[in-house]
Protein backbone atom coordinates (compact mmCIF):
# COMPACT_ATOMS: atom_id res chain seq x y z
CA UNK A 1 0.00 0.00 0.00
CA UNK A 2 2.73 2.44 1.02
CA UNK A 3 4.95 1.37 -1.85
CA UNK A 4 2.14 1.95 -4.38
CA UNK A 5 2.52 5.70 -3.91
CA UNK A 6 6.31 5.63 -4.14
CA UNK A 7 5.99 6.02 -7.90
CA UNK A 8 6.14 9.78 -8.58
CA UNK A 9 4.20 9.51 -11.84
CA UNK A 10 1.30 7.75 -10.17
CA UNK A 11 1.43 10.29 -7.36
CA UNK A 12 1.36 13.21 -9.82
CA UNK A 13 -1.70 11.75 -11.60
CA UNK A 14 -3.55 11.10 -8.33
CA UNK A 15 -2.66 14.41 -6.69
CA UNK A 16 -3.72 16.37 -9.79
CA UNK A 17 -7.18 14.86 -9.36
CA UNK A 18 -7.33 15.43 -5.58
CA UNK A 19 -6.02 19.02 -5.38
CA UNK A 20 -9.16 20.78 -6.80
CA UNK A 21 -11.40 18.80 -4.43
CA UNK A 22 -9.29 19.79 -1.44
CA UNK A 23 -9.30 23.43 -2.57
CA UNK A 24 -13.09 23.38 -3.00
CA UNK A 25 -13.65 21.67 0.36
CA UNK A 26 -11.43 24.27 2.08
CA UNK A 27 -13.38 27.16 0.53
CA UNK A 28 -16.82 25.76 1.36
CA UNK A 29 -15.99 24.50 4.88
CA UNK A 30 -14.04 27.66 5.68
CA UNK A 31 -16.81 29.95 4.48
CA UNK A 32 -19.46 28.00 6.38
CA UNK A 33 -17.32 27.86 9.52
CA UNK A 34 -16.53 31.59 9.41
CA UNK A 35 -20.18 32.52 8.77
CA UNK A 36 -21.43 30.37 11.66
CA UNK A 37 -18.57 31.43 13.92
CA UNK A 38 -18.65 35.18 13.25
CA UNK A 39 -22.38 35.80 12.72
CA UNK A 40 -24.50 32.90 14.00
CA UNK A 41 -22.75 31.65 17.14
CA UNK A 42 -23.71 33.49 20.35
CA UNK A 43 -21.24 35.78 22.09
CA UNK A 44 -19.92 34.39 25.36
CA UNK A 45 -21.55 35.70 28.54
CA UNK A 46 -18.14 36.42 30.06
CA UNK A 47 -15.81 36.95 27.12
CA UNK A 48 -18.22 38.83 24.85
CA UNK A 49 -17.39 39.02 21.17
CA UNK A 50 -13.71 38.18 21.58
CA UNK A 51 -14.66 34.54 22.10
CA UNK A 52 -14.82 34.37 18.28
CA UNK A 53 -11.00 34.33 18.11
CA UNK A 54 -11.38 30.76 19.36
CA UNK A 55 -12.72 29.65 15.96
CA UNK A 56 -9.30 30.39 14.45
CA UNK A 57 -7.10 29.85 17.50
CA UNK A 58 -8.21 26.36 18.51
CA UNK A 59 -8.10 24.79 15.01
CA UNK A 60 -4.69 26.43 14.41
CA UNK A 61 -3.35 24.95 17.64
CA UNK A 62 -4.74 21.52 16.75
CA UNK A 63 -3.15 21.74 13.32
CA UNK A 64 0.19 22.77 14.83
CA UNK A 65 0.24 19.47 16.73
CA UNK A 66 -1.27 17.53 13.83
CA UNK A 67 1.39 18.81 11.42
CA UNK A 68 4.21 17.89 13.80
CA UNK A 69 2.72 14.43 14.30
CA UNK A 70 2.41 13.91 10.54
CA UNK A 71 5.95 15.21 10.11
CA UNK A 72 7.24 12.70 12.67
CA UNK A 73 5.20 9.89 11.09
CA UNK A 74 6.49 10.78 7.61
CA UNK A 75 10.05 10.94 8.98
CA UNK A 76 9.69 7.50 10.56
CA UNK A 77 8.33 6.15 7.25
CA UNK A 78 11.26 7.70 5.40
CA UNK A 79 13.82 6.25 7.82
CA UNK A 80 12.30 2.77 8.04
CA UNK A 81 11.09 2.10 4.47
CA UNK A 82 13.27 4.67 2.68
CA UNK A 83 10.10 5.93 1.04
CA UNK A 84 11.05 8.74 -1.36
CA UNK A 85 7.80 10.69 -1.03
CA UNK A 86 7.79 10.49 2.79
CA UNK A 87 10.99 12.55 2.90
CA UNK A 88 9.41 15.20 0.71
CA UNK A 89 6.16 15.07 2.70
CA UNK A 90 7.98 15.66 6.00
CA UNK A 91 9.98 18.51 4.51
CA UNK A 92 6.90 20.12 2.93
CA UNK A 93 4.87 19.82 6.13
CA UNK A 94 7.32 21.84 8.26
CA UNK A 95 6.60 25.32 6.77
CA UNK A 96 2.84 24.71 6.96
CA UNK A 97 3.13 23.52 10.55
CA UNK A 98 5.21 26.50 11.63
CA UNK A 99 2.61 28.85 10.12
CA UNK A 100 -0.18 27.18 12.10
CA UNK A 101 1.94 27.36 15.26
CA UNK A 102 2.61 31.04 14.66
CA UNK A 103 -1.08 31.66 14.01
CA UNK A 104 -2.00 29.90 17.25
CA UNK A 105 0.55 31.97 19.22
CA UNK A 106 -0.54 35.27 17.64
CA UNK A 107 -4.30 34.71 18.00
CA UNK A 108 -3.78 33.47 21.54
CA UNK A 109 -1.83 36.61 22.33
CA UNK A 110 -4.52 38.85 20.79
CA UNK A 111 -7.17 37.08 22.86
CA UNK A 112 -5.03 37.13 26.00
CA UNK A 113 -4.68 40.93 26.07
CA UNK A 114 -8.39 41.73 26.71
CA UNK A 115 -9.10 38.51 28.66
CA UNK A 116 -6.06 37.94 30.87
CA UNK A 117 -4.82 41.52 30.64
CA UNK A 118 -1.49 40.52 29.17
CA UNK A 119 -0.06 39.56 25.79
CA UNK A 120 1.93 36.67 27.15
CA UNK A 121 2.30 34.56 30.29
CA UNK A 122 5.06 32.04 30.96
CA UNK A 123 2.63 29.25 31.44
CA UNK A 124 3.03 25.53 30.69
CA UNK A 125 0.78 25.44 27.61
CA UNK A 126 2.08 28.66 26.07
CA UNK A 127 5.71 27.83 26.73
CA UNK A 128 5.46 24.34 25.28
CA UNK A 129 3.83 25.71 22.11
CA UNK A 130 6.68 28.22 21.86
CA UNK A 131 9.11 25.30 22.15
CA UNK A 132 7.18 23.59 19.34
CA UNK A 133 7.73 26.71 17.23
CA UNK A 134 11.50 26.49 17.84
CA UNK A 135 11.49 22.77 17.06
CA UNK A 136 9.93 23.54 13.67
CA UNK A 137 12.57 26.26 13.14
CA UNK A 138 15.40 23.87 14.02
CA UNK A 139 13.97 21.22 11.71
CA UNK A 140 13.78 23.66 8.79
CA UNK A 141 17.30 24.97 9.47
CA UNK A 142 18.71 21.43 9.60
CA UNK A 143 17.01 20.33 6.36
CA UNK A 144 18.70 23.17 4.49
CA UNK A 145 22.08 23.03 6.24
CA UNK A 146 23.69 20.40 4.04
CA UNK A 147 25.01 20.55 0.49
CA UNK A 148 23.58 17.09 -0.08
CA UNK A 149 19.77 17.34 0.24
CA UNK A 150 19.43 13.61 1.01
CA UNK A 151 21.69 13.96 4.07
CA UNK A 152 19.71 16.97 5.29
CA UNK A 153 16.45 15.06 4.95
CA UNK A 154 17.77 12.11 6.97
CA UNK A 155 19.30 14.21 9.75
CA UNK A 156 16.10 16.24 10.00
CA UNK A 157 14.04 13.03 10.16
CA UNK A 158 15.96 11.94 13.27
CA UNK A 159 15.44 15.40 14.79
CA UNK A 160 11.69 15.29 14.06
CA UNK A 161 11.43 11.98 15.92
CA UNK A 162 13.49 13.27 18.88
CA UNK A 163 11.36 16.43 19.08
CA UNK A 164 8.16 14.40 19.05
CA UNK A 165 8.44 13.99 22.85
CA UNK A 166 7.15 17.57 23.09
CA UNK A 167 3.78 16.78 21.44
CA UNK A 168 2.21 14.78 24.32
CA UNK A 169 3.65 17.37 26.74
CA UNK A 170 1.74 20.14 24.93
CA UNK A 171 -1.45 18.10 24.65
CA UNK A 172 -1.59 17.27 28.35
CA UNK A 173 0.16 20.32 29.80
CA UNK A 174 -3.14 21.89 30.85
CA UNK A 175 -4.12 18.72 32.71
CA UNK A 176 -0.75 18.11 34.36
CA UNK A 177 0.01 21.61 35.56
CA UNK A 178 -2.29 24.25 36.99
CA UNK A 179 -2.33 26.43 33.94
CA UNK A 180 -3.91 29.78 33.16
CA UNK A 181 -4.93 28.29 29.83
CA UNK A 182 -8.36 26.61 29.97
CA UNK A 183 -8.40 22.78 29.98
CA UNK A 184 -9.50 20.75 26.96
CA UNK A 185 -13.24 21.06 26.36
CA UNK A 186 -13.74 19.22 23.07
CA UNK A 187 -11.49 16.17 22.93
CA UNK A 188 -11.96 14.62 26.34
CA UNK A 189 -13.55 11.69 28.09
CA UNK A 190 -17.28 12.08 28.65
CA UNK A 191 -17.91 14.11 25.49
CA UNK A 192 -17.44 17.78 24.68
CA UNK A 193 -18.52 20.34 27.28
CA UNK A 194 -19.28 23.04 24.78
CA UNK A 195 -22.67 24.08 23.40
CA UNK A 196 -23.54 22.72 19.90
CA UNK A 197 -24.00 26.27 18.53
CA UNK A 198 -20.31 26.92 19.27
CA UNK A 199 -19.10 23.38 18.59
CA UNK A 200 -20.44 23.33 15.00
CA UNK A 201 -18.41 26.30 13.68
CA UNK A 202 -15.36 25.10 15.63
CA UNK A 203 -15.46 21.66 14.03
CA UNK A 204 -16.18 23.16 10.59
CA UNK A 205 -13.13 25.39 10.92
CA UNK A 206 -11.02 22.45 12.10
CA UNK A 207 -12.12 20.48 9.02
CA UNK A 208 -11.40 23.47 6.78
CA UNK A 209 -7.90 23.82 8.27
CA UNK A 210 -7.28 20.09 7.75
CA UNK A 211 -8.34 20.14 4.10
CA UNK A 212 -6.31 23.33 3.67
CA UNK A 213 -3.27 21.49 5.03
CA UNK A 214 -3.73 18.60 2.59
CA UNK A 215 -4.33 21.04 -0.26
CA UNK A 216 -1.15 23.03 0.39
CA UNK A 217 0.83 19.87 1.16
CA UNK A 218 -0.12 18.32 -2.18
CA UNK A 219 0.73 21.53 -4.05
CA UNK A 220 4.11 21.70 -2.30
CA UNK A 221 4.80 18.00 -2.95
CA UNK A 222 3.99 18.45 -6.64
CA UNK A 223 6.29 21.46 -6.79
CA UNK A 224 9.10 19.48 -5.09
CA UNK A 225 8.76 16.61 -7.55
CA UNK A 226 8.69 18.96 -10.55
CA UNK A 227 11.72 20.91 -9.31
CA UNK A 228 13.52 17.57 -8.84
CA UNK A 229 12.77 16.73 -12.45
CA UNK A 230 14.00 20.15 -13.61
CA UNK A 231 17.21 19.67 -11.65
CA UNK A 232 17.74 16.27 -13.29
CA UNK A 233 17.16 17.76 -16.77
CA UNK A 234 19.58 20.64 -16.11
CA UNK A 235 22.26 18.23 -14.85
CA UNK A 236 21.84 16.12 -17.98
CA UNK A 237 22.22 19.22 -20.16
CA UNK A 238 25.37 20.27 -18.30
CA UNK A 239 26.96 16.83 -18.48
CA UNK A 240 25.80 16.33 -22.06
CA UNK B 1 33.48 -2.69 29.09
CA UNK B 2 37.24 -2.27 28.78
CA UNK B 3 36.74 -0.82 25.28
CA UNK B 4 34.17 1.59 26.70
CA UNK B 5 36.66 2.77 29.32
CA UNK B 6 39.37 2.96 26.69
CA UNK B 7 37.38 5.39 24.49
CA UNK B 8 36.29 7.46 27.47
CA UNK B 9 39.89 7.64 28.74
CA UNK B 10 41.13 8.63 25.28
CA UNK B 11 38.66 11.50 25.04
CA UNK B 12 39.42 12.77 28.52
CA UNK B 13 43.14 12.62 27.79
CA UNK B 14 42.64 14.50 24.51
CA UNK B 15 40.72 17.20 26.37
CA UNK B 16 43.47 17.57 28.97
CA UNK B 17 46.22 17.78 26.36
CA UNK B 18 44.53 20.86 24.91
CA UNK B 19 45.72 22.60 28.08
CA UNK B 20 43.74 25.72 28.82
CA UNK B 21 41.46 25.00 25.85
CA UNK B 22 40.00 22.05 27.73
CA UNK B 23 38.79 24.38 30.46
CA UNK B 24 37.12 26.75 28.01
CA UNK B 25 33.62 25.67 29.03
CA UNK B 26 34.11 26.37 32.72
CA UNK B 27 35.81 29.71 31.99
CA UNK B 28 32.85 30.69 29.82
CA UNK B 29 30.54 29.60 32.65
CA UNK B 30 32.30 31.82 35.20
CA UNK B 31 32.47 34.80 32.83
CA UNK B 32 28.83 34.54 31.80
CA UNK B 33 27.69 34.48 35.43
CA UNK B 34 30.01 37.34 36.39
CA UNK B 35 28.40 39.48 33.67
CA UNK B 36 25.05 39.45 35.46
CA UNK B 37 25.95 41.67 38.43
CA UNK B 38 27.09 44.26 35.87
CA UNK B 39 23.89 43.87 33.89
CA UNK B 40 21.26 43.86 36.63
CA UNK B 41 23.19 45.81 39.25
CA UNK B 42 24.96 44.64 42.43
CA UNK B 43 21.93 44.76 44.73
CA UNK B 44 22.17 41.74 47.06
CA UNK B 45 18.49 40.76 47.24
CA UNK B 46 18.06 40.95 43.49
CA UNK B 47 21.15 38.81 42.83
CA UNK B 48 20.12 36.24 45.44
CA UNK B 49 16.68 35.92 43.88
CA UNK B 50 17.93 35.32 40.32
CA UNK B 51 21.05 33.32 41.30
CA UNK B 52 19.61 29.84 40.64
CA UNK B 53 18.30 30.79 37.21
CA UNK B 54 21.48 32.60 36.19
CA UNK B 55 23.72 29.71 37.19
CA UNK B 56 21.52 27.19 35.39
CA UNK B 57 21.25 29.18 32.16
CA UNK B 58 25.01 29.79 32.11
CA UNK B 59 25.68 26.08 32.79
CA UNK B 60 23.34 25.19 29.92
CA UNK B 61 25.17 27.45 27.47
CA UNK B 62 28.61 26.38 28.70
CA UNK B 63 27.81 22.71 28.31
CA UNK B 64 26.56 23.42 24.78
CA UNK B 65 29.72 25.32 23.87
CA UNK B 66 31.99 22.29 23.78
CA UNK B 67 29.43 19.97 22.18
CA UNK B 68 30.25 20.98 18.63
CA UNK B 69 33.63 19.25 18.99
CA UNK B 70 32.15 16.04 20.43
CA UNK B 71 32.19 14.14 17.14
CA UNK B 72 33.56 16.80 14.77
CA UNK B 73 37.31 16.10 15.00
CA UNK B 74 36.82 12.33 14.95
CA UNK B 75 34.53 12.73 11.95
CA UNK B 76 37.03 14.86 10.06
CA UNK B 77 40.14 12.73 10.61
CA UNK B 78 38.27 9.48 9.96
CA UNK B 79 38.67 7.90 13.40
CA UNK B 80 34.89 7.89 13.78
CA UNK B 81 34.66 5.37 10.94
CA UNK B 82 37.25 3.16 12.64
CA UNK B 83 35.29 3.38 15.88
CA UNK B 84 32.15 2.37 13.95
CA UNK B 85 33.98 -0.69 12.60
CA UNK B 86 34.86 -2.04 16.04
CA UNK B 87 32.76 -5.01 17.21
CA UNK B 88 31.14 -2.90 19.90
CA UNK B 89 27.83 -1.19 19.03
CA UNK B 90 28.03 2.44 17.94
CA UNK B 91 25.59 3.29 20.77
CA UNK B 92 28.24 2.26 23.31
CA UNK B 93 30.85 4.40 21.54
CA UNK B 94 28.46 7.36 21.83
CA UNK B 95 27.90 6.62 25.51
CA UNK B 96 31.65 6.52 26.12
CA UNK B 97 32.16 9.85 24.37
CA UNK B 98 29.25 11.38 26.30
CA UNK B 99 30.81 10.15 29.55
CA UNK B 100 34.08 11.82 28.61
CA UNK B 101 32.24 15.02 27.69
CA UNK B 102 30.50 15.06 31.04
CA UNK B 103 33.75 14.40 32.92
CA UNK B 104 35.52 17.26 31.13
CA UNK B 105 32.60 19.74 31.01
CA UNK B 106 29.85 18.82 33.46
CA UNK B 107 32.09 18.01 36.41
CA UNK B 108 34.10 21.30 36.28
CA UNK B 109 30.81 23.19 36.02
CA UNK B 110 29.51 21.49 39.15
CA UNK B 111 32.77 22.27 40.94
CA UNK B 112 32.59 25.95 39.96
CA UNK B 113 28.89 26.37 40.77
CA UNK B 114 29.14 26.78 44.59
CA UNK B 115 31.75 29.52 44.16
CA UNK B 116 29.50 31.40 41.74
CA UNK B 117 26.50 30.85 44.01
CA UNK B 118 28.54 32.53 46.76
CA UNK B 119 29.34 35.46 44.48
CA UNK B 120 25.64 35.88 43.70
CA UNK B 121 24.76 35.84 47.43
CA UNK B 122 22.69 32.67 47.20
CA UNK B 123 21.50 31.42 50.58
CA UNK B 124 23.71 28.50 51.66
CA UNK B 125 20.57 26.32 52.12
CA UNK B 126 20.45 25.96 48.35
CA UNK B 127 24.06 24.84 47.78
CA UNK B 128 23.65 21.10 48.31
CA UNK B 129 20.53 20.97 46.15
CA UNK B 130 22.21 23.09 43.46
CA UNK B 131 25.05 20.57 43.25
CA UNK B 132 22.78 17.52 43.18
CA UNK B 133 20.45 19.11 40.62
CA UNK B 134 23.39 20.19 38.43
CA UNK B 135 24.88 16.68 38.65
CA UNK B 136 21.64 15.08 37.45
CA UNK B 137 20.92 17.85 34.95
CA UNK B 138 24.31 18.11 33.25
CA UNK B 139 24.25 14.33 32.64
CA UNK B 140 20.99 14.76 30.72
CA UNK B 141 22.38 17.84 28.95
CA UNK B 142 25.42 15.91 27.70
CA UNK B 143 23.21 13.04 26.50
CA UNK B 144 20.71 15.29 24.70
CA UNK B 145 23.53 17.37 23.26
CA UNK B 146 25.16 14.29 21.73
CA UNK B 147 22.11 13.91 19.44
CA UNK B 148 22.51 17.47 18.20
CA UNK B 149 26.29 17.09 17.82
CA UNK B 150 25.78 13.98 15.68
CA UNK B 151 23.09 15.60 13.53
CA UNK B 152 25.16 18.63 12.50
CA UNK B 153 28.18 16.64 11.25
CA UNK B 154 29.10 17.89 7.78
CA UNK B 155 26.65 20.80 7.81
CA UNK B 156 27.29 24.46 7.15
CA UNK B 157 27.38 26.81 10.19
CA UNK B 158 27.23 23.85 12.57
CA UNK B 159 27.66 25.81 15.80
CA UNK B 160 24.69 28.14 15.38
CA UNK B 161 22.60 25.27 14.07
CA UNK B 162 23.47 23.18 17.13
CA UNK B 163 22.08 25.79 19.51
CA UNK B 164 18.85 26.01 17.51
CA UNK B 165 18.48 22.23 17.59
CA UNK B 166 19.16 21.42 21.22
CA UNK B 167 18.26 24.50 23.27
CA UNK B 168 14.50 23.79 22.90
CA UNK B 169 15.17 20.26 24.12
CA UNK B 170 17.16 21.62 27.10
CA UNK B 171 14.23 23.67 28.42
CA UNK B 172 12.59 20.90 30.55
CA UNK B 173 15.90 20.23 32.34
CA UNK B 174 16.29 23.96 32.97
CA UNK B 175 12.76 24.31 34.38
CA UNK B 176 13.10 21.49 36.88
CA UNK B 177 16.74 22.29 37.71
CA UNK B 178 15.89 25.86 38.68
CA UNK B 179 12.68 24.64 40.33
CA UNK B 180 14.64 22.33 42.65
CA UNK B 181 17.01 25.07 43.80
CA UNK B 182 14.21 27.62 44.25
CA UNK B 183 12.20 25.10 46.27
CA UNK B 184 15.18 24.49 48.55
CA UNK B 185 15.70 28.25 49.01
CA UNK B 186 12.02 28.72 49.86
CA UNK B 187 12.15 25.84 52.35
CA UNK B 188 9.93 23.43 50.41
CA UNK B 189 10.65 19.78 49.68
CA UNK B 190 12.92 19.27 46.67
CA UNK B 191 12.14 15.58 46.18
CA UNK B 192 9.66 15.94 43.26
CA UNK B 193 11.95 18.16 41.16
CA UNK B 194 14.97 15.94 41.77
CA UNK B 195 12.92 12.85 40.90
CA UNK B 196 11.83 14.46 37.62
CA UNK B 197 15.45 15.37 36.81
CA UNK B 198 16.43 11.76 37.56
CA UNK B 199 13.61 10.57 35.30
CA UNK B 200 14.87 12.79 32.47
CA UNK B 201 18.32 11.27 32.89
CA UNK B 202 17.02 7.70 32.95
CA UNK B 203 14.89 8.32 29.84
CA UNK B 204 17.75 10.02 27.99
CA UNK B 205 20.25 7.27 28.92
CA UNK B 206 18.94 4.67 26.43
CA UNK B 207 17.17 6.97 23.92
CA UNK B 208 19.84 9.60 23.21
CA UNK B 209 22.75 7.23 22.39
CA UNK B 210 20.35 5.36 20.13
CA UNK B 211 19.30 8.50 18.25
CA UNK B 212 22.86 9.86 18.00
CA UNK B 213 24.16 6.52 16.74
CA UNK B 214 21.47 6.61 14.03
CA UNK B 215 22.54 10.14 13.10
CA UNK B 216 26.23 9.15 13.07
CA UNK B 217 25.53 6.23 10.72
CA UNK B 218 23.83 8.62 8.31
CA UNK B 219 26.71 11.08 8.53
CA UNK B 220 29.20 8.35 7.58
CA UNK B 221 27.16 6.95 4.67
Amino acid sequence: MIQRFANPNRFMRLSAAVVPWMAGATMILGAAGLYLGLFQAPADYQQGESVRIMYVHVPAAWMALFCYTSMAAASATALIWKHPLADLAARSTAPIGICFTFLALITGSLWGKPMWGTWWVWDARLTSVLVLFFLYLGYMALVNAFDDPARGAKAAAVLALVGFVNVPIIKFSVDWWNSLHQPASVLKLGGPSIHPSMLAPLLLMALAFTTYYFWVLLVRLRAEIISGKIRAIRLRQVHG
Amino acid sequence: MSRFLHIARRDVRLAFRQGIGGLMAVMFFVLAVVLFPFGVGPEVNMLARISAGVIWVAALLASMLSLEQLFQTDFEDGSLELLALTPMPLEVVVLAKVTAHWLTTGLPLIAAAPLLALLLHMNTDGFAVLIVALALGTLSLSLIGAVGAALILGSRRGGVLLSLLILPLYIPVLIFGVGAVDAALAGFTVRPQLLVLGAFFLAALPLCPWASAAALRQAME
